[in-house]
């Protein structure tokens, strides 16, 4: 190649370009190609969240109500954060700071797995709710409104088996005074004492109460919500990579295009959130 | 690097605008979580997603350099959310003029014609 470019030696430029800036260009170009499909393939999920919010708005207005609204905004303030550490990682790869990018892009990478570990503990109350997508919810529909609660963690301990495959093994439920575990909605009693069956069937009673497509609300939640925390765990290896490359010097030249279009994708993500959390979380 | 190369680099956004835009996205945040919890009707969706709206266009304009890129990136970004309206737009229009039966006694008249003489 040096025959080809005899006037340039940077060994950051590809054969193909005649400048690092077309080089530059063309890359950014293509990222922003990417994110445009990206925010359509998001717009066709904001659409389905549209038309079902249209028709049935009660489901949303009730359904929001098990989403922790200080868990999004908590959430929502990690992913900000997280947003200006790489825009600073971007800066600093520019200004060839090693140390600096290397900081910035380990605080990026924990606080995105802040907001995975704050999603797992909120999709673990919903599981624990019976609130996941359609198929799981009101997993006691048919048990008779009279049944004694204790009847009823029995009823549904026997009907578990068929509703939930994924559930954990069934457990024949012990001395009622052992454990403080809560039971699983749609799982076993577990080791859970009398006390804890009463809160969480009362729990129960209250989806159960629910207008029926609230289930609705779930899926549309878990939809979204779970794409998008896809594409945050593929910031999140992309930051890893970037983390590789610092290691190796990559960036030591100031060719900072790969900082810059990591950056892109990570703050499409947080945009994409921004308005989740508002049309999830903050409905009344 | 020589010289010219460093002048061919992209705009650095100061550390300045960075805590600046940061600032502005937590206080929007902050406003849209505090309007929300207002019961203000029908607006309250419109002020929330002009606040995310807002808080986008920063976003976009200083951590994304839009500000300082060629502006064919920018016209990408806006037409795909033109396109984007365009799209919800019109399933919402299907959605809210759809009815059961659009043109009424269309479908009864026929099935009943035959047997009319």
């Amino acid at each position: 190649m040096a025959e080809m470019h005899s006037t340039d030696h940077n060994p950051d430029l590809a054969p193909h370009f005649e400048t690092i800036d077309q080089q530059r260009q063309s890359s950014r170009l293509g990222m922003w190609l990417f994110l445009v499909a990206e925010i359509l393939f998001f717009g066709g999920l904001f659409c389905v969240y549209v038309i079902y919010r249209v028709n049935q708005p009660e489901v949303f207005t009730f359904g929001h109500q098990f989403l922790d609204k200080n868990l999004g905004t908590l959430n929502t303030l990690v992913l900000i954060c997280s947003s200006l550490t790489m825009a600073w990682a971007v800066r600093a790869a520019q200004l060839r700071q090693r140390m600096i990018l290397t900081l910035m892009l380990v605080l990026s990478f924990l606080l995105a797995g802040t907001f995975l570990g704050v999603q797992y503990v909120e999709y673990s109350h919903q599981r624990q709710n019976a609130l996941l997508v359609a198929s799981q919810l009101a997993p006691d529909a048919d048990i008779p409104a009279e049944v004694q609660p204790e009847e009823a963690i029995s009823a549904s301990v026997e009907g578990a088996p068929d509703e939930a495959p994924l559930e954990a093994p069934m457990v024949e439920a012990v001395d009622p005074g052992v454990s403080m575990i809560a039971p699983a909605a749609a799982g076993p009693a577990g080791l859970a004492t009398a006390a804890d069956r009463l809160a969480a069937q009362a729990e129960r009673d209250l989806v159960n109460v629910d207008p029926a497509g609230a289930k609705t609300f779930f899926s549309i939640y878990f939809l979204m919500a779970g794409l998008h925390g896809f594409q945050v765990l593929l910031g999140m290896i992309a930051m890893l990579w970037l983390l590789k490359l610092t290691f190796q010097g990559a960036f030591d030249g100031g060719h900072s295009i790969k900082v810059g279009n990591t950056a892109l994708y990570w703050h499409v993500a947080v945009v994409i959130w921004i308005y989740m959390f508002l049309l999830m979380y903050l409905i009344d | 690097m020589n010289q010219a190369e460093i002048h061919q680099s992209p705009r650095v956004a100061s550390v300045k605008s960075l805590l600046g835009v940061w600032i502005a996205l937590i206080v929007g945040t902050g406003l849209t979580v505090g309007v929300t919890s207002f019961d203000l009707g029908a607006f309250n969706i419109w002020i929330g997603l002009g606040i995310a709206t807002g808080q986008a266009i920063l976003v976009a304009l200083f951590y994304m350099h839009l500000r300082w890129d060629k502006p064919f990136n920018a016209y990408i970004f806006v037409f795909s959310f033109a396109f984007l309206g365009l799209f919800i737009g019109l399933a919402l229009m299907d959605t809210s003029q759809n009815q059961a039966d659009m043109i009424p006694d269309f479908g009864a008249a026929e099935s009943v014609a035959p047997e009319m003489p």
